[in-house]
């Protein structure tokens, strides 16, 4: 008997099927891995195992006895422990509280024992390998990657039976995924139930032992990992035979004619003297390992940062951007597709409608008026051009799902007709499908003229779209690759700062 | 040190605060000609119910709300002290215990609004603000009240006179000039708001004005927390309307004083570096605030008229002025906007 059983689930969010009849079983000392595209139902079926939400229908069972839970505190001490891909800390709460909210060592007196809280966040941050973090900061002090430490850090500490990750390792640095990986084997050998959400492909060849894949919310298949190549995963999880992932890259015969040029730029301590020109048509992808000053360089250019040292020229003219607002008018042509949509891009409260026309006003308004039919026809347009899915355009861009909430976020930008693009890993957290759809459309642009700077920290996704990339290392640039220099190796090599002694190591053995 | 560090750069509103208040008050006592300790123990009667109303709005401003019933609920709890107030020792212990469950009650009330109404909490203060002023009004429609007078005479002074007043004990030397209303203050942060602070209801105050879903996704008890924050504010305020009542040994349902004890109450936190988005700040930073606001117009009694500030004397402007002192205050806090080099994070 598996350790959690589901059968018969349902639920419906206001008449759309979120699960429909799902069967599902998890056993003891395995990892699972659960695939499927946003939207798919696994989202639904974690929170319904957490008690985050209620199923309408059906029965769970957790070792034998049938259970329901009305609220995560239940499920938790059923010793079910959730890491969510939006991570659930309190940024003003120092880490030592974080990690003990839920169960603080107390004093005899009923009180917290602050001391006990500390040694315990220590342990706790010294299993996952983070005794760099010291207890009493405060998170919101904290980089993403250290944060999402943390946040595992904590679900340890309430000693889980059925562990469940959802995106849990979509902003660590490469060196942390290997500890967490350590971690994670170790977890399964001692017998718990690990649910493992990820939208890694090679994440999940190197953790998974079982494979539940969900489509349109019911569970499709369940197999052992090696069970299926990539290509039929894929296959499974989208229901259609797939096209290329990316589209052909142009031939490049004369370098292209250049629109942004930067000289120099600093921002001392986390950049340091960089420079680069990305022409027209062009994409030019920003590599390396995570926090090395990529997204702190797509923020300089777009004038968020203060005390920016350097020059940026647009169409080779000297040009001061000062603000978003100044990066967006006319004259520059500037887009920004940030890393966090949700506080960064969206006002998750307005509609659809409103949040695709937000960066493009200006140029909807007469007078002192917006031209409401003008605005509704762009945006018609605009969720056509990107085939975003909504129910309707006035409903709040929060009831969508994660890959069209960043289409509706990339709307508003093209809505501007902006002739740069930054990118900032927009394809963080979102499904195999939509992805497609944005390296489809980021080459369709650069076709048209666009110029596109392009931070990712999937290296599948600089090697498959860009034309050139640029790997930065502790704030500089270390190497530029082009066309063929594309590879794996030359992209791992070079963000670890290697590329010397690689090169060395191999024209010795050449000789 | 980095102990030290870490404590200054997470308490930078409550130093600056009491940068502020000693600043300040240093003007004013070497302004003032007779400086002692008579005077520090009119100052703090003056503090204390401030200092007291600014921890009951500190509480619900953790939470990320405002409080708008902390003043009223203060001027009400004050009319029904004064026909309690009396008698003998028994009698008015009842009545103090009375004045503090009904205060209580009232702050479960505002929190059961909020909680199960799923009213937000500057809406549902504003409506139960006016109740309380109504009730106020109701129990004393014209100021008096028969409040004992040795009582109130000896809960307002040092200790020194507490012992005289009853015979307890002569004078007790430096120990004995310390003024009650200042220890009475240093009793209810020790035996209140500190064990709130350090339990887990506590704690899930800060966590859900920091992030209410992070709260909810950490098992957090959402409700419980809410529900204690109010009935804590409610006790707050009622331990001010008490005081307030020693103080002026009658009751007197004055909406106005009312709606400036709410005014200042917010100010005093702001001021005392607890953010209106929740999650940072504390009571002692309130305590503090109150002090500066109390200090600005100390101030304004020991100016001149004859110095080059002495137009500013006139008691026309003196509202102005305060205005512009308070303006100046807060913004010390928020000075560290200058420093900020990535402008994202003004935004969270």
């Amino acid at each position: 008997m598996a350790y959690l059983q589901m059968r018969g689930i349902a639920k419906t969010y206001g008449g759309v099927r979120a699960l429909t009849d799902v069967d599902f079983a998890c056993e003891r000392g395995s990892i699972h891995a659960v695939l499927g595209e946003n939207g798919a139902g696994k989202s639904t079926l974690i929170k319904i195992i957490a008690g985050v939400v209620q199923p309408d229908a059906g029965t769970m069972t957790l070792d034998g006895r049938e259970v329901q839970f009305s609220s995560p505190l239940e499920a938790n001490a059923a010793g079910i422990v959730c890491i969510f891909q939006e991570l659930s800390l309190m940024p003003d709460l120092s880490v030592a509280d974080n990690i003990c909210i839920t169960d603080p060592p107390r004093t005899r007196l009923g009180l917290i024992d602050s001391r006990a809280q500390r040694r315990r966040a220590e342990e706790l941050l010294a299993r996952v390998g983070c005794e760099d973090i010291d207890p009493r900061e405060r998170v919101r002090n904290l980089p993403l990657s250290r944060r999402q430490m943390v946040e595992i850090a904590k679900a340890l500490g309430r000693n889980p039976t059925l562990l469940i990750l959802d995106e849990a390792t979509s902003a660590l640095t490469s060196s942390d995924v290997t500890k967490v990986y350590e971690i994670l084997h170790q977890l399964r050998n001692e017998g718990l139930s690990l649910l493992y959400i990820s939208h890694r492909m090679h994440e999940i060849k190197e953790l998974a032992d079982t494979c539940s894949v969900f489509r349109n919310g019911r569970h499709i298949e369940t197999f052992p990992k090696d069970a299926h190549t990539d290509h039929e995963v894929v296959q499974l999880m989208i229901g259609r035979e797939m096209s290329h992932v990316y589209p052909p890259k142009p031939k490049w015969d004369t370098p292209p004619q250049p629109v942004l040029e930067v000289r120099n730029l600093s921002w001392p301590p986390v950049l340091n003297d960089i420079s680069l020109t990305v022409g027209r048509g062009e994409i030019v992808g920003l590599g390396g390992l995570d926090g090395q000053g990529q997204r702190e360089l797509l923020l300089a250019l777009f004038g968020v940062l203060r005390g920016v040292q350097g020059e940026v020229l647009i169409d080779g003219r000297k040009t001061a951007i000062g603000s978003p607002a100044r990066a967006k008018s006319k004259r520059i042509g500037m887009a920004l597709i940030p890393e966090d949509r949700k506080t960064e891009g969206l006002m998750l409260p307005m509609s659809i409608g409103a949040n695709i026309s937000m960066a493009a006003m200006p140029m909807l308004t007469r007078g002192l008026v917006i031209d409401r039919s003008r605005e509704a026809q762009r945006i018609t347009e605009m969720i056509q051009q990107l085939q975003i899915k909504i129910g309707g355009v006035g409903d709040p861009v929060a009831t969508l799902s994660g890959g069209n909430q960043q289409k509706v976020v990339i709307a508003k930008w093209l809505m501007t007709g902006a002739r740069i693009v930054l990118l900032n890993d927009p394809t963080r957290g979102i499904d195999v499908g939509t992805k497609q759809e944005i390296y489809q459309l980021l080459r369709r642009l650069a076709d048209q003229g666009t110029a596109i700077l392009f931070y990712t920290t999937d290296y599948d996704e600089l090697i498959g779209s860009c034309d050139r990339v640029l790997i930065l290392y502790d704030g500089k640039i270390v190497r530029e690759l082009v066309g063929d220099q594309i590879t794996e190796t030359n992209i791992v090599a070079s963000s670890l700062n290697l590329s010397d002694q690689i090169e060395r190591a191999a024209a010795e053995a050449r000789a | 040190m980095k102990t030290l560090r870490i404590y200054a750069t997470q308490n930078l509103g409550l130093l600056i605060a009491i940068a502020i208040f000693l600043v300040l008050y240093l003007i004013y006592a070497t302004q003032l000609s007779r400086f002692g300790m008579n005077v520090v123990l009119q100052n703090a009667n003056e503090v204390v119910p401030l200092a007291l109303v600014s921890m009951a709005q500190t509480v619900p401003v953790l939470l990320g709300g405002l409080d708008l019933s902390v003043g009223p609920l203060m001027t009400m709890i004050n009319c029904i002290a004064s026909e309690f107030l009396a008698g003998d020792i028994w009698s008015v212990l009842f009545g103090c215990v009375l004045c503090l469950v009904i205060g209580s009650a009232c702050g479960l009330l505002n929190g059961c609004i909020v909680v199960y109404g799923r009213i937000q909490p500057i809406i549902a203060t504003l409506a139960t603000g006016a109740i309380f002023i109504g009730v106020a009004l109701f129990v004393r429609p014209t100021p008096g009240g028969k409040v004992d007078g040795d009582l109130s005479w000896a809960l307002t002074n040092d200790i020194n006179e507490l012992g005289y007043t009853y015979g307890w004990w002569e004078d007790l030397g430096w120990f004995g000039l310390i003024p009650l209303p200042a220890v009475f203050l240093v009793l209810v942060v020790l035996l209140v708001w500190i064990p709130f602070r350090r339990s887990a209801t506590g704690r899930g105050c800060y966590a859900i004005g920091s992030a209410e879903g992070a709260a909810y996704m950490s098992g957090i008890a959402i409700n419980r927390s809410k529900l204690a924050a109010f009935t804590l504010a409610g006790f707050f305020a009622a331990c001010a309307g008490l005081y307030l009542t020693l103080l002026t040994g009658s009751g007197n349902a004055d909406a106005q004083q009312a709606g400036s004890y709410t005014l200042n109450s917010i100010a005093a936190v702001v001021i005392g570096g607890t953010s209106l988005f929740g999650g940072t700040g504390g009571c002692i930073g309130a305590i503090f605030g109150a002090m500066v606001i109390r200090a600005i117009s100390f101030i304004f009694r020991v100016i001149d008229e004859n110095s080059i500030f002495g137009f500013l004397a006139s008691p026309l402007l003196q509202s102005l002025v305060e205005g512009a002192i308070l303006l100046l205050a807060v913004s010390l806090g928020a000075a560290r906007v200058f420093r900020v080099r990535n402008r994202l994070t003004l935004f969270t």
